[in-house]
């Protein structure tokens, strides 16, 4: 019970509620609790909270700032990431949109070659696919094509990757589809701080910005420090996290896997290996020093993530190491990634299709030759 | 040089300071100013909307103006087909010769705080929007002296400081943008409009729709200009289109259909567009025009088209015989006047290709430029990232 209170909160699998449970049985158990886990509501930020104060504050400073979307508005956002901005703001800058994301996303970047910043909203990045040529062609390459005369401020956000039983249509990542494509900057925000550091620099860079936010996060709670919470708090965009610091093997991870990389660096650091977690925070431009550094330093990498294996971003990670730092590698890259199959309903099946804790820390036992060898060939 | 030509004509007070190629109309006397009225070859037929009358008001001058400036753009074409020819620009080359009243006609409606964008067939609108001759050229050869740095080509020419948006290469994306840029106008409450101009062959884009009905709900100050030239690529409009009066396809949003060969036509028609479209939102306009050329340079345009249409249209509806025919039964200038119009404008053209060639391809460098605004000094590779890198600033 007490381990699972010291536990850094906000890991993936704990939904707030079965921590605060864990911390009120620790806490009737008799003052074990140290002081410095206090619990006042001041010092936790959950996503959600942090999505909508940061898209509140970005709209008060620059009356440039509009967000646009399905639901956006009066139903206050379809998870509610947006709630209170309509009644704040009016509805000439919190804009619900008919179910036409070509139509809408098209608007969004015309607005934006005009000089307005706009945010919009997809309600799952699955749906950007309908909108994805405004994303690339209209967005991503116009600064270049017109030589700098044409900029897009426009950042485009909403809920990527898996959810929970949500099928194959409502589930693919799409971070190494969008961070295939120069002129476009794609950032996948983990924590609270995250999430409003990264949306805030997102809103204020002049270039168009892919937000991946991860729906399953939205109601997690993080500790935040004081600093966090002013409005004009910012992180830098470009720049990777490390989440852990550690010895012998590097995990690289963005979004919900950085969750459960840490909850397997836990269970590895009992069995005496020391992995250091990076929370990759951008995948374009993708913090290719602080990676290489970790691996320069531990001599092993296990890449994670939730999308596709194929040509994803675990694959640019292993040839960005192999290119700069391949002296240093004591061990072949390992893959954690999605099974190769569009997602299936039934919840075993779905288990097997996303990674899971275990699946990393077999990865990573496997880079540190600690695993049962594999039979050679005859 | 043509300047010192053009100076003759025009008060010192009116040359502005990067000479534009489309000259305001001219004021040297009282008589170039009196008014005339014109009818339109044809009536505006509406949809759903009372049209505007076809009497038009125009001036000696301002006739003179669109004479000049259609003849500029049409040499300009015609130009480019040669340097496509001897390969001096690749790629793609869509001509817009026999489109030129639209770009003109819009052109003298409007002022430069409106906005325009268009698709692929963009030389004579950026002209129009007081682009320069010899940055066009560059840029279709792919010069550094070009309007897009050699980096954009023929498809991707902009002038923003002039409300021209470009140039765009995906069929029909050019309109949801074009409405963005209407709801820009409406939000900044700016008093302003966007034409958003597309094909025949885009009109049947689902994105076209989702962006009127967005247009429509919002009241947003966008027009919406199909260039009908009857042919999407080698599909002519009846193949491609269950409904080819397009003017009609906006439903629930009116629509008028103009002859896009009769410069004062399209200007009365955009007049008209542009004050209904600040009072009530999108309204389309439907321009009947032609292509000369093929769709692009690749196609000759006779496989789908007989040469007796193409000659016919050149016969009975060319735009700048219209013009010049106005011109000579007014008695506002003589036809050796005209002539001596064109070959000044020839020589424009001439020149700026001889300017334009001089300029040098852009420098290797300019690889990584403008990739980003902000680049946070992040590397950027070329084919062989071990040779060929770059710091994005």
């Amino acid at each position: 019970m007490l381990g699972i209170a010291r536990r850094k909160v906000g890991l993936g699998v704990f939904s707030a509620t079965i921590l605060e449970q864990a911390l009120q049985r620790a806490l009737t158990a008799g003052s074990v609790l140290p002081k410095k886990y206090s619990t006042t509501a001041k010092e936790q930020m959950t996503v959600r909270e942090a999505l909508n104060t940061a898209l509140d504050e970005e709209m008060s400073a620059d009356p440039k700032v509009f967000l646009m979307g399905e639901e956006v508005g009066e139903y206050q956002g379809a998870y509610k990431i947006s709630k209170g901005l309509l009644e704040k703001y009016g509805p000439d800058r919190v804009l619900d949109t008919p179910i036409t994301e070509a139509g809408f996303a098209g608007i969004g970047v015309g607005a934006a070659y005009y000089g307005l910043r706009p945010v919009v909203e997809f309600m799952t990045f699955n749906f950007s696919m309908q909108a994805i040529d405004h994303l690339i062609n209209s967005a991503a390459k116009s600064n270049y094509m017109s030589a700098g005369q044409i900029s897009v401020p426009i950042v485009f956000r909403g809920p990527n990757g898996a959810a929970a039983g949500v099928g194959a249509q409502h589930s693919q990542c799409f971070a190494a589809w969008y961070a295939h494509v120069p002129g476009l900057k794609v950032l996948t925000p983990y924590s609270a701080e995250d999430a409003r550091g990264l949306l805030k620099a997102a809103i204020r860079d002049p270039d168009p910005v892919v937000f991946l936010e991860n729906e399953l996060l939205y109601g997690e709670s993080f500790p935040v420090s004081a600093e966090v919470f002013d409005s004009s708090f910012c992180l830098p965009i470009g720049k990777a996290k490390i989440e852990r610091e550690g010895k012998h093997v590097t995990i690289t991870a963005y979004s919900k896997m950085v969750g459960y990389a840490l909850q397997a660096a836990e269970i590895l650091s009992k069995e005496g290996i020391s992995a250091e977690v990076i929370n990759l925070r951008s995948i374009r431009p993708l913090d290719r020093d602080a990676i290489n550094a970790s691996v320069r330093k531990t001599n092993r990498l296990v890449t994670v993530e939730e999308g596709f294996p194929q040509h994803g971003v675990g694959a640019e990670i292993c040839m960005s190491v192999i290119e700069e730092s391949f002296e240093y590698l004591d061990a072949p890259v390992e893959r954690i990634a999605g099974a190769d199959v569009p997602m299936p309903y039934a919840a075993n099946l779905e288990r097997m299709a996303v990674p899971q804790v275990d699946d990393i820390v077999r990865a990573a036992k496997r880079a540190c030759y600690r695993s049962v060898p594999m039979a050679a060939a005859a | 040089m043509a300047a010192a030509a053009a100076a003759r004509r025009l008060p010192a007070a009116s040359l502005r300071q990067h000479r534009p190629l489309l000259l305001r109309p001219f004021a040297s006397s009282s008589g170039d100013q009196q008014p005339i009225t014109v009818e339109t070859s044809v009536p505006f037929t509406g949809h759903k909307i009372e049209p505007p009358s076809r009497s038009v008001e125009t001036t000696p001058s301002e006739l003179l103006t669109f004479f000049r400036d259609m003849s500029l753009m049409r040499r300009m074409e015609i130009a480019a087909d040669s340097l496509y020819k001897s390969k001096l620009i690749r790629g793609f080359c869509h001509l817009y010769d026999g489109q030129e009243a639209v770009a003109v006609g819009l052109e003298a409606s409007i002022t430069k705080k409106d906005a325009i964008i268009t698709a692929y067939r963009d030389h004579c609108i950026y002209l129009a929007r007081g682009g320069n001759l010899v940055e066009a050229f560059a840029e279709l050869m792919g010069r550094r002296a070009g309007c897009s740095k050699g980096k954009g080509g023929s498809m991707h020419f902009y002038k923003k400081e002039s409300g021209f948006f470009g140039g765009h290469g995906i069929v029909g994306a050019q309109v949801p943008l074009g409405c963005g840029l209407a709801f820009a106008q409406k939000y900044i409450k700016e008093g302003t409009v966007t034409f958003a101009l597309y094909g025949d062959g885009a009109a049947n884009q689902g994105q076209l729709f989702e962006a009127l009905n967005i247009s429509a709900l919002w009241d947003l100050p966008a027009i919406l200009i199909c260039e009908n030239n009857h042919y999407g690529m080698g599909t002519a409009e009846w193949r491609a289109a269950k409904s080819p009066a397009y003017y009609k396809r906006g439903d629930y949003v009116p629509g008028l259909k103009v002859d896009g060969m009769d410069v004062l036509a399209v200007k009365q028609a955009c007049k008209f567009a542009k004050e209904y479209a600040l009072k009530n939102g999108p309204l389309i306009l439907e321009m009947d025009t032609y292509r000369y050329h093929g769709h692009s340079m690749s196609d000759p345009g006779s496989t789908y088209r007989t040469r007796d249409e193409i000659s016919g249209v050149r016969q009975e509806r060319d735009p700048i015989e219209r013009v010049r025919k106005l011109i000579l039964s007014n008695d506002i200038a003589s036809a050796n006047e005209l002539k001596n119009i064109e070959k000044e404008v020839r020589k424009e053209v001439d020149d700026a290709i001889a300017q334009a060639k001089e300029s040098p391809m852009p420098d290797p460098s300019d690889l990584f430029t403008n990739v980003y605004v902000k680049g946070f000094g992040v590397e950027a590779f070329g084919a062989d990232r071990k040779e060929v890198k770059a710091v994005l600033p």
